[in-house]
């Protein structure tokens, strides 16, 4: 499977997209003509499926390895105004260290910080081979101009950045103006080169199941590698039925074009038993090649304490308590 | 025409709420006499577990209401059990065979002890603290802070006088109870619930899980977010070990509070009519001493 993790121009990026939309120009008629030709989402149905995925049971040595493998998908957030250089270094050791008392817990995939921190997460991470993600492009309003987009950006990658969450123009995309969305996307990923890019589409703005099938269809067109739901700032943040809509999207362009595109629901998430729910999700609708770190990931912070409880009482058999995993 | 029998189903207590045990389980309550009274849930180690957060989550606020406070809380769920006297007497005597005139004294004597323990929340700082003199210009302060959350195994044989009696010392002085009611005389505890939930109570604060003792017993001895565990509860119930108890609960260096012994030092439950004392409110605190510098 092709994996578009390669640095592309936002020429190139163009270019693929009059292809897949076999058009000779990328107008906004041509992708509002695309966009609103994809199937409807039926609510009823979608938010039914998701319920009745999340009814399984998962148990005993199922659950051991859910529990292992959704640790590994984590991306470790912490996004405040009030972030110090000190609670970075202490979440980054977290990341390093999640369970002192039990050194074979799994290391979470990455650590999500805004971008004037990246340095100081990549330098407490160094070679660990855990990830450093910068939220980029005025996060989370996504409100500036784009010269100050890529700005920060380039700022983010240039620090270190393996991974960058950018939020799209919602505004834009709600006035049905797809080709600057489309636009911002690919310049963004031509400002990333080879860091990955994830396109948080704050699908809690959206409003409605149809515009978050555009959304991720918009996303993944404009050469996005992962969809991402939420900032964490606005609720609703990730629901089940949202990540089902983009768990479809993304099964179904790797139909159509060959490309796998990953998925990260974030904000919201924070108990064992949400995060199984998804796991279940993924394996159901989008299929085992999503199970892994590099194509599925949550953004959360308080679900790595809890997923850790969890794990320390099937190693224990006892029930633990929160004195037993750090204060974030 | 005879009217249909209304079937009841009691629930658990857990958080301030009335829920349905995790488990789906039921059983059936029988009278002293052996008659069908009422079928109670069947708690499961799941229903321990979440009350448990229920109570930690509700410690905080009620170890840092004023002690003040507390006592007024006390006395009002003092209040609203006697309001629900001929309740109680009915349950308590048909659950444990006494005569209604028994079971009003029975009634009575656990009013007493509750207006008896809620006179003492206010009061305990000044018997188990104190002012210590030191070597220097310092003030030397010790005082009882609440241990945390206790899990409470209450006694099998006296449903409501001896549930009152082991309940009532551990919030009085700030803790958060776990309890884990008689298996075989659930319904006083049941009723006892609703009692708490109309009288300010808040909840979380004691949380009353009707299960077989044995069962779910370890679990909580075992739990390393509960922080003592009294054992009361051990005494006549089947197929349990409380020195496994004991041992579990070493995990996490939990508080215990031993059964009474007999003298073949087999657990007995005591006389819930005598003077309680002190002990069962001095077994469920820590002792903080803070040095102060003296001002002129």
């Amino acid at each position: 499977m092709t994996v578009s993790t390669a640095a592309r121009t936002a020429q190139d990026l163009a270019a693929a997209a009059k292809d897949v939309l076999g058009v000779s120009r990328l107008t906004n008629h041509a992708l509002t003509t695309w966009l609103h030709g994809l199937p409807g989402v039926d609510q009823v149905g979608c938010e039914a499926r998701a319920a009745s995925l999340g009814t399984r049971s998962i148990k005993t040595s199922a659950k051991a390895w859910a529990i292992d493998t959704a640790i590994g998908m984590i991306d470790l957030t912490t996004l405040e105004g009030s972030d110090t250089v000190g609670k970075v270094r202490s979440l980054c050791a977290k990341a390093l260290v999640p369970d002192p008392l039990d050194p074979t817990t799994p290391r979470p995939a990455a650590v999500c910080v805004y971008g004037d921190m990246v340095a100081t997460a990549k330098e407490a991470l160094a070679d660990s081979g855990i990830h450093v993600a910068a939220v980029a492009t005025a996060f989370p309003s996504g409100r500036a101009s784009v010269p100050v987009k890529l700005l920060d950006t380039r700022d983010a990658v240039k620090a270190g950045a393996d991974e960058i969450d950018m939020v799209i123009d919602r505004g834009a995309f709600l006035s049905g103006d797809y080709l600057t969305v489309f636009n911002q996307i690919a310049e963004v990923k031509q400002a990333c080169g080879d860091a990955h890019l994830k396109v948080i589409m704050e699908t809690g703005e959206l409003v409605t199941y149809d515009n978050v099938r555009r959304a991720s269809y918009l996303s993944m067109l404009a050469g996005g590698d992962f969809i991402k739901t939420s900032t964490g700032k606005v609720s609703p943040a990730a629901t089940l039925p949202v990540t089902l809509v983009m768990l479809e999207a993304v099964r179904d362009w790797r139909e159509l074009t060959g490309v796998q595109v990953g998925v990260k629901p974030a904000g919201g998430i924070r108990t064992t038993k949400d995060a199984i729910k998804y796991l279940v999700m993924v394996n159901e609708i989008a299929g085992e090649d999503w199970l892994s770190p590099e194509w599925f990931r949550f953004g959360a912070s308080s679900l790595l304490n809890d997923l850790l409880l969890q794990r320390q009482k099937l190693t224990t058999g006892a029930y633990s308590g929160p004195d037993y995993v750090t204060i974030d | 025409m005879s009217r249909l029998d209304v079937r009841k189903t009691y629930k658990l207590y857990i958080g301030g709420k009335f829920t349905r045990s995790e488990s789906g389980r039921s059983y059936a309550v029988q009278s002293a006499s052996g008659e069908f009274l009422a079928n109670a849930s069947m708690g499961s180690r799941k229903d321990v577990r979440d009350a448990v957060v229920a109570a930690r989550g509700a410690l905080g606020g009620w170890a840092g209401a004023t002690a003040y406070n507390r006592g007024q809380v006390l006395y009002r769920v003092a209040e609203v059990l006697e309001g629900r006297r001929a309740q109680f007497i009915d349950e308590v005597g048909a659950g444990e065979g006494l005569s209604a005139r028994a079971a009003g004294v029975v009634v009575d004597a656990a009013v007493d002890r509750l207006v008896w323990y809620a006179g003492w929340t206010d009061k305990i700082a000044q018997v188990l603290g104190n002012l210590n003199p030191v070597a220097g210009p310092f003030f030397n302060v010790s005082a009882p802070e609440p241990t945390g959350v206790v899990g409470v195994l209450a006694p099998q044989r006296s449903s409501l006088l001896g549930l009152v009696s082991v309940v009532a010392p551990v919030i009085a002085t700030g803790n958060t109870a776990v309890v884990v009611t008689s298996a075989a005389r659930p319904l006083p505890a049941v009723t006892f619930g609703e009692v708490l939930a109309t009288s300010d109570v808040p909840g979380g604060v004691v949380n009353l899980i009707t299960a077989q003792t044995a069962e779910v017993a370890p679990w909580l001895a075992a739990h390393r977010d509960v922080n003592a565990i009294d054992l009361t509860g051990v005494a006549g119930a089947d197929g349990i070990d409380w020195g496994a108890l004991e041992v579990a609960a070493a995990d996490n260096v939990k508080r215990v509070l031993r059964p009474a012994l007999d003298a073949g030092g087999a657990p007995v439950e005591p006389d819930w009519s005598a003077d309680p004392g002190l002990t069962r409110l001095r077994a469920f605190v820590e002792t903080k001493t803070v040095w102060h510098p003296k001002g002129l």
